[in-house]
């Protein structure tokens, strides 16, 4: 096997004093820093030199051209008006026809505050849980139940977002769903919790509260145990408690991916997961449920008005990219930690 | 003074171990009641007798199951885009992650760089959905293979993998051996890479198995399409599962049933994740840690 073969001469190498035996001469073989070190050549060395890796690269190029390069290229067609016969770059310029047509639409400040209101709510809700999970399973004292429990945490992750929202639907059936057997059993009178509009975010938070909490306390936790044990060490001789110990130790060791996460959080403010919304959305809840990416599947792609739904997507990410900026900044100031 | 303090750490102690027993019995007991319900009795599943353990026994809801031709296609479906899809995405994965980790690689900085600008920046749904048809790639059976090829955040990872793992000089040992870049993939860097292969296997077969939004867009044949899009039109419109005539006697036994059946498609649904999950667990936290260490 070459890897044997190739640790042994090296072996050999060194016992020799870098003299190498290999019955080859030694001109004829690959400079030895060959690998390892950068070095300025020009583009036909350069070409020549790393051609394989090259191939090894090109699958991987070409399909990040064609899937993410081309359409990325396309949102020019939101300010045209798009016309598949004449493609992305000859269809006619309208300028901002497109976005003024959407801030002026009935829709837009439904859309907004609903896209909004379940981010929000997710930061407040669902945020926090997973940094709670991870700072008490770190004061497991017995290693076995903290494994369980973590695995057990971690196996929601692994259910599908349609089966969770079938899960939702079957649990919630106001005749034979579990939890408004739940509500009968202590006497109260069961609610159609899908027929409700008042119900969707409640329902929408919960769910993903109960599918990502353990999954996302992975991150936390690895932070964990990145910190300094002889911190604990010299807290516990100054006499500090347990509790103490998390908010003067933990909590500030893993600030820092705290607010990564934090910052990345707000970066995906306006845009909110397709999957998840257009499952749950029927007809009762659709006012609080059309948010901007069902918005833009059902008119994009559904009813056929490429231009204008590519100009929202557009303004979408505009609006995400301000606010990565600026929260950024502001943690940078405040906290000096920072994406970039 | 002694008394005290351990006193108060044997409370601690037990408030820990309650908040974690209780996190992990929220996150169990859908999941035991699922199972539980798929397995019971339909009268006592309709009539809410079924709280956490089985009522009754009975597997008629799978026997159902197996005998609906759509949701047999649709398991056949997603089985081959799970184990095709994930073949691609890990292969191509890793031969460009390797190619990164190599800092000799000419022009790294410019092609690492093309690779995390579109992670940042995308076309969005409508113009990706545009280019797709374009290139005549609308509902044909590779669509959802090749969809999705990589994602650029395991590339990444792959390749802090095996710049962070691999020893340079194995790779420079192996040259001197006479090794082109090709054999030092195939016979070095792919024997030594497994955790990662792991940690890229359960990221991209879980995505295929649970993906349901490229389905939903680009395929419109009945016959292509994966489990999870039967699984919404049953689970979440609340549709009846087709079966041949003969799979339940009656209607009414049938509306007796549908409760019972979807809890056991469920179960069937998961099952596959269920079954990896034991073997893959111990990758979890080493896949989130090589991750984190160079976003």
């Amino acid at each position: 096997m070459v890897v044997i073969n190739a640790v042994e001469v090296k072996r050999q190498a060194i016992r020799d004093n870098g003299h190498i035996h290999t019955g080859k001469k030694v001109k004829d073989m690959p400079k030895k820093k060959d690998i390892g070190i950068k070095r300025n050549r020009t583009f036909a060395q350069g070409m020549r030199h790393s051609w394989q890796l090259y191939l090894l690269l090109l699958p991987a190029m070409v399909y990040l051209l064609i899937f993410h390069y081309a359409p990325l290229y396309g949102i020019q067609i939101a300010f045209r008006d798009y016309s598949p016969g004449l493609g992305f770059s000859e269809s006619p310029f309208v300028g901002l026809k497109h976005f003024l047509y959407f801030i002026r639409s009935p829709q837009f400040v439904t859309l907004i505050r609903n896209t909004v209101s379940l981010n929000v709510l997710r930061l407040v809700f669902c945020f926090p849980f997973p940094i709670f999970l991870a700072l008490v399973l770190n004061e497991a004292s017995n290693a076995k139940f903290q494994k369980l429990v973590q695995n057990l945490t971690y196996a929601p992750h692994f259910i599908s977002t349609v089966v969770l929202c079938g899960m939702i639907v079957s649990f919630t059936s106001p005749t034979t769903g579990i939890i408004n057997t739940f509500i009968q059993a202590f006497g109260g009178k069961p609610i159609d919790f899908m027929g409700q509009e008042s119900w969707f975010r409640p329902i929408y938070i919960l769910s993903d509260m109960w599918k990502d909490t353990g999954w996302s306390s992975i991150i936390y936790l690895a932070a964990l145990a990145g910190i300094d044990p002889s911190l604990h060490e010299a807290a516990q001789i100054d006499g500090a408690s347990r509790l103490q110990r998390i908010l003067y130790i933990n909590i500030p060791g893993i600030a820092s991916t705290i607010i990564i996460l934090l910052i990345m959080e707000f970066g995906k403010m306006m845009s909110l997961g397709f999957e998840k919304v257009y499952l749950l959305q029927n007809s009762l809840n659709l006012p609080v449920s059309e948010v901007i990416s069902t918005y833009v599947y059902k008119t994009g792609l559904l009813g056929a008005k490429f231009s204008y739904t590519t100009a929202i997507d557009v303004f979408n990410s505009m609006i995400n990219c301000c606010l990565l900026l600026v929260v950024n900044k502001i943690s940078s100031k405040v906290s000096e930690t920072s994406l970039f | 003074m002694n008394k005290k303090v351990y006193g108060s750490e044997k409370t601690f102690n037990i408030m820990v171990n309650l908040i974690l027993l209780l996190c992990g019995l929220i996150a169990l007991y859908p999941l035991i009641f699922v199972i539980s319900a798929s397995v019971s009795d339909p009268t006592a599943v309709n009539s809410g007798k079924v709280t956490f353990f089985p009522v009754g026994f009975n597997i008629k809801g799978y026997k159902a199951i197996l005998k609906s031709k759509w949701i047999v296609t649709g398991y056949r479906n997603s089985l081959f885009y799970t184990v095709a899809g994930t073949a691609l995405n890990v292969s191509v994965t890793l031969m460009a992650g390797y190619a990164l980790s190599r800092k000799d690689l000419y022009g790294r900085k410019f092609i690492t760089l093309f690779m995390m600008f579109t992670m940042w920046f995308s076309g969005g749904i409508i113009t990706t959905y545009l280019v797709v048809n374009k290139i005549g790639l609308y509902n044909k059976w590779y669509t959802l293979i090749i969809m999705g090829l990589i994602s650029v955040y395991n590339v990444i990872i792959t390749r802090s993998f095996i710049s962070g793992s691999i020893p340079l000089e194995l790779q420079e040992a192996a040259r001197i051996d006479g090794c082109s870049d090709f054999q030092i993939f195939g016979r070095l860097i792919l024997p030594l890479s497994k955790p990662v292969v792991a940690i890229l296997c359960l990221y991209y077969g879980l995505g295929h198995w649970n993906s349901y939004f490229n389905a939903l867009i680009y395929l419109k044949d009945k016959n292509l399409q994966p489990l999870q899009i039967f699984l919404r039109e049953i689970l979440v419109q609340n549709e009846t599962i087709q079966m041949s005539s003969d799979a339940l006697d009656s209607l009414i036994e049938r509306a007796l049933m549908a409760q019972t059946m979807k809890y056991s498609l469920i179960v069937v649904a998961s099952l596959p994740m269920l079954i990896i999950y034991p073997f893959l667990q111990k990758f979890f936290v080493k896949g989130v840690m090589i991750g984190s260490v160079k976003g």
